[in-house]
């Protein structure tokens, strides 16, 4: 018998591996560097992720299978890739001030913000559920870990006890979907386990496993009604972890989403279809509801971002009649969303100071006075979030509610444009509190070369999106067309 | 025969530990019935033909998950005996509901036998002797990747301990 790995399938997983080299020698920096010369792991880092995203350019246009089928080396894969690392990198710039005023010690950090990039990288290339199962729990525990990293703090540890208990209820479900899968049909492979449901009558326990399955995503992309952990864990998380959990761990959670309803149970698109209509409708609906009443800027953008995995949700329904249209506006929605979302949470953790927490939303008033262009550049982000032209946030909007009406789901299209509408209350409010209140405090925002990239690149990437999309749809275009073995087109026929 | 023989003694043993583990009044008592319950069901295992089953069933159930018990009975310090709940009646109705969801467990197990013999489904992987070393192959061929990932995921799980649990950070 031949051995496990051949040349080819090192190459192919070489940006994994380069990850896996950078977050091992993250951890030694930590137990050896001396103390004073921690500054230098973030940025060390960083650098590793920019090598990894540089490892990973070739990877986009491929469209192959690596390491016995366990996983797809495709465009597809590499889009979802290129996000993760873009994420990782905004919350690494943001955390090393946030760290320090809370006091909390680098190293082992950074180490677990990479791992968790490492696992997301597997959930979006795995094509064996074993595969994704191990990607989603490497995730999973680097992100219970990081949620509860501000040890002194009760809120973050009460927020770690409960995405620990939930994620791990969770995750059985899904494990216990996937395990009735593998006793249908004997494989684990998604694309095996296609072509086996595809030759026969449905057997009557598939729609079981569909449901144990749909739930399990559900949690980790913040669903309603398996929504509950997300504001308090967002609440309570660091905030540059609550930015990371609310766009990294949702996109790496969709690309699962994809992989297992697209490759693995695309003739039983009748079965998942219906359900994630039902959960697209309630997810945008309560989020936007309960967003409304918020008075913690934090909880409010934990609304916010349940809300918005409504949104990303009706571009997976439309994705059932029009496989491209719709997994390519999910695609460019999460990057849209990863801008906005990094960008606001940028701004509150800008707000947190050695005596301010920072997160209520009376902490934002006065935020023009106090800094024209932090206030600015929150105004943009809202303005992105609520769904304004010329901002990423409406051009996002806009291809997911024409993938919505190119699938014939009118009123899906427009209960998202009604709870748009809603939202827009919520976001304008943070505005009206910057702009209209006086300024309590009077104090300067300290603004670390960090936080000052992170606020660069969000801009940059909010207005550009906005006003130049094509390179980006056209990217997506590719990378969605590669998902499955024969491409999009071929999966739901 | 012989088989059945050694089947319904493992049996026996396991319900027997099963109901000592429930009527045991020490806790640390009933946690190591516990121990001998899953150390005959693993010898159930054996029989069935699935070694590495049961060496995962020992190393994990009768290794793992006890001492987690043992160490949650030793935290939360239960120096008196567990009392029963205050209202008799309302113990007699949870003992009938439970002991009715288990018999329609039971009958539903018994009727999906006749109702639909095992259709659709694919047949039962070809298990030789050496099963230990099967799993072992594809670990190390096919599943290569995951394996090298949990490994990983296993370090993540150390860091994050030893980061929790530390006093100074």
């Amino acid at each position: 018998m031949p051995g496990g790995l051949s040349p080819s399938d090192f190459t192919a997983l070489m940006p994994e591996f380069v990850l896996t080299g950078v977050a091992l020698l993250v951890l030694l920096a930590d137990a050896f560097l001396p103390r004073a010369r921690h500054g230098a792991i973030a940025w060390f880092s960083l650098a590793g992720l920019v090598l990894t995203a540089a490892v990973l350019v070739p990877y986009a246009g491929e469209h192959a299978t690596a390491a016995r089928g366990m996983v797809a080396v495709d465009g597809f894969g590499a889009f979802f890739k290129f996000l993760f690392l873009l994420a990782a990198g905004l919350t690494i710039l943001m955390s090393p001030r946030y760290l320090q005023v809370e006091g909390a010690r680098p190293g082992t950090y950074y180490f677990l913000v990479l791992c968790a990039t490492l696992g997301m990288m597997f959930m979006a290339s795995g094509i064996d559920l074993v595969t994704i199962f191990i990607g989603l729990e490497t995730m999973a525990i680097s992100f219970y870990i990081l949620v509860g990293f501000i040890k002194p703090n009760r809120r973050s540890n009460e927020a770690a006890v409960k995405y620990f208990l939930l994620g791990t209820f969770s995750l059985g479900l899904l494990l216990y979907g996937m395990s009735i899968l593998y006793g249908l049909t004997a494989t684990t492979n998604l694309r095996a386990i296609a072509t086996i449901l595809a030759g026969e009558e449905h057997h009557p326990w598939l729609p079981l496993a569909v449901i144990l399955v749909v739930a399990g995503v559900g949690f980790k992309i913040a669903a309603v009604p398996f929504h509950m952990w997300a504001p308090d864990v967002y609440e309570g998380a660091p905030t540059p972890i609550t930015a990371f959990l609310s766009v990294g761990s949702k996109a790496a959670s969709f690309a699962m989403l994809l992989r297992i309803f697209f490759e693995g149970l695309p003739s039983a698109n009748g079965d998942w279809g219906i359900l994630f209509y039902a959960l697209a409708v309630l997810t945008m609906t309560v989020g936007n509801v309960a967003a409304l009443t918020q008075s913690n800027v934090k909880r409010m953008l934990a609304y916010s971002s349940i809300a918005h995995a409504g949104y990303l949700l009706i571009a997976i329904v439309a994705a059932t009649r029009v496989p491209q249209t719709g997994v390519k506006a999910a695609l460019i929605y999460l990057v849209v969303y990863a801008f906005m979302q990094f960008g606001a949470f940028g701004v509150v953790t800008l707000l947190r100071r050695h005596d301010v927490i920072g997160e209520e939303l009376k902490d934002m008033s006065g935020l023009f006075q106090r800094s024209p262009l932090v206030g600015t550049a929150m105004l943009l982000f809202m303005l992105s979030l609520g769904g304004i032209p010329p901002t990423a946030g409406f051009m996002g909007k806009l291809w997911l509610f024409s993938a919505a009406i190119d699938g014939g789901y009118y009123w899906l299209a427009v209960i998202g444009v009604l709870n748009s509408a809603v939202s827009l209350y919520y976001y304008l409010r943070v505005v009206v509190f910057m702009w209209f209140k006086g300024d309590p405090t009077g104090s300067e925002l300290v603004m670390s070369p960090g936080m000052a990239i992170l606020l660069a690149i969000t801009i940059a990437g909010t207005i550009a999106i906005g006003v130049y999309p094509r390179p980006l749809f056209d990217l997506a275009d590719i990378s969605a067309r590669t998902l499955g073995a024969g491409g999009i087109t071929a999966t739901l026929r | 025969m012989g088989q059945a023989i050694a089947f319904y003694t493992l049996a026996a043993c396991i319900l027997g530990f099963g109901v000592l583990v429930i009527t045991a009044k020490n806790t640390v008592h009933s946690v190591m019935f516990l121990v001998v319950n899953f150390l005959f069901v693993a010898g159930l295992y054996v029989l069935l033909g699935a070694q590495f089953l049961a060496v995962i069933q020992v190393v994990v159930y009768a290794g793992g998950i006890v001492v987690l018990y043992l160490f949650v009975v030793m935290l939360v310090n239960l120096k008196r005996p567990p009392e029963a709940h205050q209202d008799r009646r309302r113990r007699g109705r949870l003992g009938v509901t439970c002991s009715l969801v288990v018999l329609a467990e039971l009958v539903a197990i018994a009727a999906y036998k006749y109702v639909s013999p095992a259709a659709g489904l694919p047949p039962a992987l070809p298990m030789g002797p050496d099963n230990v070393a099967q799993v072992g192959m594809l670990l190390y061929t096919d599943y290569l990747i995951p394996f090298e990932l949990a490994s990983m995921l296993l370090l993540v799980a150390m860091v994050g301990a030893i980061v929790l649990a530390k006093r100074d950070l």
